[in-house]
């Protein structure tokens, strides 16, 4: 057992590698029955090893990551659209409170100068000197009256007495009491924006207050805005006209690119897929007592791309980390079921050998028992016609007929026969005992072809026996060396056709051990079977009754003896075992037959 | 000269046979198929040699050579089996069997065997016969 073991160690040993490739077990098929079946489905149980121990370790890590991954996108859009919101919120505030500043300042005109004061030139001039110096921004001013005349005006143009009675924007200060226009290029040919304002008196006389701005201060206002992601902040009218200029979506008046964002009362923020596919961030504000709408746009890929960043790191991660797990799980699951077929296989052999060595047992106990049943009777015999010898030596009257001690001396020469062969079988019983005795190699090696010697004349296979003087004698088993030369010589016949040559030469190895070979000119092993024929149940003979167990039990006992076999074959020219045994065997402790 | 020898074999067959053929040859042959009826003859007659069978019925082989070497240790004991073993062999001349023989054997060596036996017997006798003289002169010395 411990002799197999190691050979398939040594097999072991370069096909490990190969084996986490591809394990043994793999193809294993279960061909025996009975106790020495194999225990386990080694193909199922990696099977599920394998799926099991990767379920648990990956489907955790994955959903992990998958959330996380969920997780930090929502964080990352919310914070996205979060600040954009308050982006819009902001600008909205800054811009409410120039338009109202703005105002205010015409409020704070009409209200502290009366109509008789605006509608004088020099006045009017001083007050428009004093709006650009303070505020900013302010091109003209036009005092019109109730009936739409314009009654006073100071700027680059001559519009003194200009008549807007059927003009929409002063029907509409008439109605609101303010009014604030587009961006329009008018006959100016510059943007420019109106304010007016209506100051009605007590005595119900009104007139309105008309200045006119240009849209530089506006503008001024976004292009100080710093807005990331490739942003591009802008206000529209309600037609959609782009009221200041936009980096990315058209320039003042021009009719904007996006859609027109449906009213609402506060700041809203919404995602936007443009035709070609570029996600935008839009955020929106309708600008109170304007005609105006506030808006922010950024692109989200932009915005993203930090967040993109860490999640291809993340995912290259988790991609290292599977594959890595996988290798890890493959291999040990692959290990260990190795493990477990090899333990398995261990079991089996041993199983078999255990089997084997009671079986030879039984053999042996039914042998010396016929033997010795068979002995007695034989001496009868052999007295008996002893005596009828004796009788016709001694006994003058008996010799009549010369056949008579002819046959008796046949019944003699049978009986000794007979005794020949009982005596060798109770030397095969007697052998199955682990005993180590002295012995000699060539009397070993004749004792087996006295068994076999019948057949090799049948067959007419010539055998010759080389043993040189000088080999010592052995301190060894006995009977596990008959059998080692029974099992070899046996298989070397079946190898050979009929008038086959078989020789065994012996020599001295060194001072510790003599080697025997025993060639035969056989049809050879191919070189694919050569290296698994002390595998038990590797069998080209089971067809024909073969167990596949002879070799591997000789290499057992080779071991157990404390030598080695090896084999050297070729295909139709013969094959040659050597085994190389000790002087002097060691008896092993607990060692077994 | 003529040896007497004791034959124990559980065979009858055998040994009306065999002790036919060892009278033929001059020897003065007692049979017996039991070792214990044996056992009592050898207390009450000396025989030369013993040819005992290893396995028989009621008392075996061994056990029988025991007890006749307790009794008499000079007798000489020849063992015939047709189970021979090497231990059996052994333990046998440990408890002084002169030889062992396997069944079937050739009736010449069973005679030199004998012979041999015989000898010894005598070799034995006249030592013990010496030593009596000598301690009769060593007590009764004048």
């Amino acid at each position: 057992m411990i002799g197999v073991r190691s050979n398939l160690d040594a097999k072991g040993w370069n096909t490990e590698i190969m084996g986490s490739l591809k394990p043994k077990f793999w193809d294993y098929q279960d061909i025996t029955s009975g106790p020495a079946r194999r225990m386990f489905n080694f193909r199922r149980m990696w099977k599920l090893a394998f799926f099991l121990t990767t379920g648990v370790a990956l489907v955790p890590l994955i959903s992990m990551a998958m959330l996380d991954y969920k997780v930090t996108q929502d964080a990352i859009e919310s914070e996205i659209l979060l600040r954009t919101s308050r982006l819009v919120s902001n600008t909205q505030r800054t811009i409410s409170y120039f338009m109202a500043e703005r105002r205010s300042a015409l409020d704070l005109v009409v209200h502290e100068n009366t109509f008789e004061i605006l509608t004088d030139h020099a006045h009017l001039s001083k007050i428009i000197q004093d709006l650009k110096e303070t505020f900013g921004g302010f091109v003209d001013l036009g005092v019109i009256d109730p009936l739409g005349n314009q009654r006073n005006y100071i700027g680059p143009y001559s519009l003194l007495g200009k008549d807007y009675s059927n003009q929409a924007w002063f029907k509409e200060v008439v109605a609101h009491g303010v009014y604030i226009s587009d961006v329009f290029l008018g006959f100016r040919h510059i943007p420019h924006m109106v304010i007016a304002v209506k100051h009605e008196l007590s005595n119900g006389f009104f007139y309105v207050l008309r200045a006119t701005l240009d849209t530089e201060k506006f503008n001024d206002m976004f292009s100080n805005l710093e807005i990331a992601g490739r942003g591009d902040a802008f206000i529209i009218n309600y037609e959609g006209i782009l009221q200041t200029p936009s980096r990315l979506h058209g320039n003042v008046l021009e009719k904007l690119s996006l859609p027109i964002p449906e009213p609402a009362p506060k700041t809203r923020v919404l995602e936007w897929k443009s035709a070609d596919e570029v996600s935008l961030i839009i955020g929106y504000r309708y600008i109170a007592g304007t005609p105006f709408i506030l808006m922010v746009v950024k692109q989200k890929e932009e915005l993203m791309k930090p967040w993109y960043t860490t999640r291809m790191e993340v995912i290259g991660f988790l991609v290292i980390s599977i594959i890595i797990i996988l290798l890890v799980i493959l291999s040990g699951a692959t290990y260990l079921v190795n493990r477990v077929y090899l333990a398995d296989q261990t079991r089996i052999m041993t199983l078999h050998e255990v089997e084997y060595s009671n079986k030879m047992a039984s053999i042996g106990r039914l042998a010396s028992g016929v033997a010795h049943e068979i002995n007695n009777p034989l001496a009868i015999i052999n007295e008996k016609a002893g005596l009828i010898k004796d009788l016709l030596t001694f006994k003058k009257d008996y010799t009549k007929d010369p056949r008579l001690i002819g046959l008796v001396d046949s019944v003699l020469s049978s009986v000794e026969r007979c005794g020949r062969i009982t005596k060798r079988l109770l030397g095969f019983a007697r052998h199955m005992d682990v005993s180590i005795q002295s012995t000699k190699l060539d009397e070993i090696i004749h004792d087996v072809l006295g068994f076999l010697y019948k057949e090799a004349e049948y067959r007419s296979i010539e055998v010759s026996v080389k043993i040189p003087n000088d080999i010592p004698q052995l301190e060894t088993d006995r009977g596990k060396l008959q059998q080692i030369f029974l099992n070899l010589i046996n298989n070397a016949f079946a190898a050979m056709s009929d008038g086959g040559h078989l020789n065994i030469t012996a020599r001295r190895e060194d001072k510790d051990f003599v080697s025997a070979t025993i060639t035969d000119n056989g049809c050879g092993i191919p070189d694919e079977d050569l290296e698994r024929i002390f595998e038990p149940f590797f069998s080209t003979k089971t067809k024909k009754g073969g167990t596949g167990l002879g070799l591997s039990i000789t290499y057992g006992l080779v071991k157990d003896v404390g030598g080695t076999i090896s084999v050297q074959s070729e295909v139709e020219k013969g094959t040659s075992f050597t085994i190389t045994l000790p002087l002097k065997m060691e008896q092993k402790e607990g060692s077994k037959t | 000269m003529t040896e007497k020898v004791l034959l124990i074999d559980d065979e009858q067959d055998f040994l009306d046979a065999l002790s036919e053929r060892m009278r033929a040859r001059d020897m003065e042959v007692t049979t017996s198929t039991s070792a214990v009826d044996a056992l009592k003859m050898a207390k009450k007659e000396s025989y030369d040699a013993i040819v005992l069978d290893l396995m028989m019925p009621e008392m075996d082989g061994l056990e029988a050579l025991q007890e006749i070497k307790k009794n008499n240790p000079e007798l000489q004991v020849i063992l015939l089996t047709g189970h021979a073993t090497v231990e059996k062999g052994i333990e046998a001349m440990k408890l002084g069997a002169t030889d062992f023989l396997e069944k079937p054997t050739d009736l010449k060596t069973l005679t030199e065997k004998i012979k041999n036996a015989h000898t010894k017997k005598m070799i034995l006798v006249e030592k013990q016969a010496e030593e009596k003289i000598k301690k009769i002169l060593a007590v009764k010395g004048w």
